[in-house]
């Protein structure tokens, strides 16, 4: 994501020479994101071994120093550093990161198994966040300085500055303590997924899964659970959105062409939607890449304040165990996980760039 | 590869020193009131975004003032259970002896509340200090020196820079303090979190400056007389550098107390009995939110907000003033 603006500027001319340059640059944009992965396996790993092995720091002081040093030596955590690093970096690409010691269970396994949830989450508070963001950032961006402007721009900064899971605590405050119009946590209600468990090959993303059910209730039921974790996390996200799209939208109507494009009597409204929203779209959708960092890590939050047992929610469960091979784990996914999205970020800012386009 | 730019704002800002160097040449001559950025920031606002700013130091004065009055104004400890013998009791609601009523581990509300600032305030300081100093070093020798140290230190910040703070912040937290903590330490480990996360931010703006101006015939003329590489990189470079470092510190402020309060949340914080902190009192009413209880939330999630809003305040109408595009000026005439 930051070699996007260099790389589509040094791009530039290479493109329009020769139709090879795209493919080149994803080719090396693809191979960038192996550097980021493993400065910061590195990073993490050498600051978790600070401190000294794992094991004794989940379950020292609750096992007789013989049976510590036991478990130590299995797991091989006595072995010279450097090399557990190698093996720690080799394992990373094969999807090993080790084994939880408070489950005794792989820490692949556990991402693949609430995945889907984390991802059901973030794909609703991205709906809120277009939703919201989008339209009422050109709504300021168009009454620039008038009162809509300044009540929508308090309105980005309140998103911002209320913590995610302040935001939960009201929403539940509200909506769900007072007015019990909507559930206080969890996916679904008990009756529901007892329902999904009965569906062979479950997808672990509720929606579908109901749907697949073809149950209406369980549907109705999943979508009423998903209102506030979705609003929670989407509205921080959609606050971004709006402030970003109202600064490149005044960026872009103050720019020349809009000017012109105004004396021939082009429509205030076109203007907006045709000639200023469209470049004002691609700061927006490089940063979008930097959205997914902010919002994993407001799901993070997110679950944890309203019970969805999504990557989050078990790995704030882990913190609190102490077992800091799964919190590792699930950090440096993360981090690939964030990595890849910025090289689909930046292949889709170059396409829809028509600067960049033959 | 330099360090590139994600924020358009600050792109704006890398543009403006060429088309407008007169500042810079006058700098000496004008008022001292005017070189002080906040207040030089007040002076060149006009109409609502001298509003925002204004709001901004309001919420900001208000905060400091609590944070260091805290012993006479609030009326208990932060880990005081009971007054003159008696308990105060778990979630009680609001009454004439705990205003804004007690927490689910029996602690007085509003004392707790307005500990927090002093926890938030050192927090932040210690955060910005560490990172502004350890940031503009790094930039500093990285830009001017360049070769192999440049390119390693900007991958590797790069790397950073992608990564959420928080999880970031929470590996260090491991690190540092092994999760549980006291006040200092508590504070130390968030402080120190947080500046691994945020030097990046100041080595890139501070590198990309100091890329640029190096290329001056200002730096050149001084090198061919002699003047000892040390004085250059204070005199000449460093000082010419600092430019966007306000806008930065506001921003980065505000995602310190974010973060601090996001690792008290997760179970990360400091100690209830080694000192107050707003995100480990939310953490703790998130089960009486459920059951209707609003006072033991409402009170530290609004003293967040507040605070967060000041500072955001302030680091937008900082920001505004700094980008061309988006600054009103004074006169009709010149109104972009």
């Amino acid at each position: 994501m930051v070699l996007a603006a260099e790389e589509a500027v040094t791009a530039d001319p290479l493109v329009s020479a020769k139709g090879s340059g795209l493919w080149r640059y994803i080719v090396i944009r693809f191979f960038l994101i192996f550097p980021t992965v493993i400065i910061l396996v590195t990073v993490v790993f050498f600051l978790t071994r600070i401190t000294g092995d794992p094991i004794t720091a989940a379950l020292g002081g609750r096992l007789p120093p013989d049976q510590l040093a036991e478990r130590v030596h299995a797991a091989g955590y006595d072995r010279p550093l450097i090399i557990q690093y190698f093996e720690y970096i080799f394992g990373v690409f094969f999807f090993f990161i080790g084994t939880a010691i408070t489950e005794n269970q792989q820490v692949s396994q556990i991402l693949l198994q609430f995945g889907s949830a984390t991802l059901e989450l973030a794909i609703y508070a991205l709906i809120v966040a277009f939703l919201v963001g989008i339209p009422f950032g050109l709504l300021a961006a168009r009454l620039r300085d008038r009162w809509p402007d300044a009540v929508l721009r308090t309105g980005a900064i309140l998103m911002y500055a209320t913590p995610i899971f302040f935001v939960a605590i009201l929403l539940k405050l509200v909506f769900a303590a007072w007015l019990e119009w909507l559930p206080v946590a969890g996916r679904a209600s008990t009756r529901t997924e007892l329902l999904l468990q009965t569906l062979p090959n479950p997808t672990g993303i509720y929606l579908i899964d109901a749907i697949r059910l073809g149950n209406p209730d369980a549907v109705g039921d999943v979508l009423w659970h998903a209102v506030l974790p979705g609003l929670a996390l989407g509205l921080l996200t959609a606050g971004v959105f709006l402030r970003l799209v109202r600064t490149n939208v005044i960026g872009t109507l103050g720019a020349q062409y809009v000017t012109s494009a105004r004396s021939r009597g082009v429509g205030e409204y076109r203007l907006l939607t045709k000639h200023a929203y469209r470049p004002a779209l691609i700061p927006i959708v490089t940063v979008i890449g930097l959205q997914v960092g902010l919002l994993l890590a407001g799901a993070v939050l997110t679950e944890t304040s309203f019970e969805w047992k999504g990557i989050g929610f078990h790995l704030a469960q882990y913190i609190l165990a102490r077992d800091f091979v799964a919190v590792q784990g699930i950090v440096i996914m993360i981090a690939v996980i964030i990595a890849v999205t910025n090289f689909i970020v930046d292949i889709v800012a170059v396409l829809i760039d028509p600067r960049v386009r033959y | 590869m330099s360090a590139g730019h994600t924020n358009p704002s600050t792109d704006a800002e890398a543009s403006v020193p060429e088309k407008t160097p007169a500042p810079q040449l006058t700098a000496r001559k004008r008022p001292l009131l005017d070189r002080i950025p906040v207040i030089s920031h007040v002076r060149q606002s006009v109409g609502l975004q001298r509003g925002m700013l204004v709001g901004g130091l309001v919420l900001l004065t208000v905060f400091v003032i609590v944070a260091i009055f805290a012993p006479w104004i609030a009326p208990y400890s932060w880990a005081q259970r009971s007054v003159d013998g008696v308990k105060f009791g778990t979630q009680q609601p609001p009454n004439p002896l705990n205003i804004w009523g007690t927490t689910v581990g029996g602690f007085d509300v509003f004392s707790r509340t307005i500990w927090g600032a002093q926890t938030a305030i050192l927090a932040i300081i210690c955060a910005i200090a560490f990172s502004i100093f350890l940031g503009i070093a790094l930039g500093l020798l990285s830009g001017y020196f360049g070769g192999w140290l440049d390119r390693i230190l900007v991958v590797i910040a790069d790397a950073i820079y992608s990564f959420p703070s928080l999880l970031l912040a929470i590996v260090i937290s491991i690190v540092i303090s092994g999760g549980r903590s006291t006040l200092w330490s508590g504070i130390l480990s968030t402080a120190i979190a947080i500046t691994v996360v945020f030097v990046p931010q100041y080595f890139r703006v501070i590198r990309a400056d100091v890329v640029r101006i190096k290329a001056e015939p200002f730096v050149e003329s001084a090198r061919v007389i002699g003047v000892p590489t040390h004085r250059i990189l204070t005199r000449h470079v460093l000082r010419n550098s600092l430019r966007s470092i306000p806008v930065i510190v506001t921003l980065n402020a505000s995602e310190a107390l974010l973060t601090l309060a996001g690792l008290g949340f997760l179970g990360f914080g400091i100690d209830a009995t080694a000192a107050a902190e707003w995100g480990y009192d939310l953490n703790r009413s998130v089960a009486d939110a459920s059951s209707g209880i609003w006072w033991t939330s409402i009170p530290p999630g609004l003293a967040i907000v507040l605070v967060v809003l000041g500072i955001t305040l302030v680091g937008e109408s900082l920001n505004d003033l700094s980008d061309p595009r988006l600054r009103r000026r004074r006169r009709a005439g010149g109104a972009a």
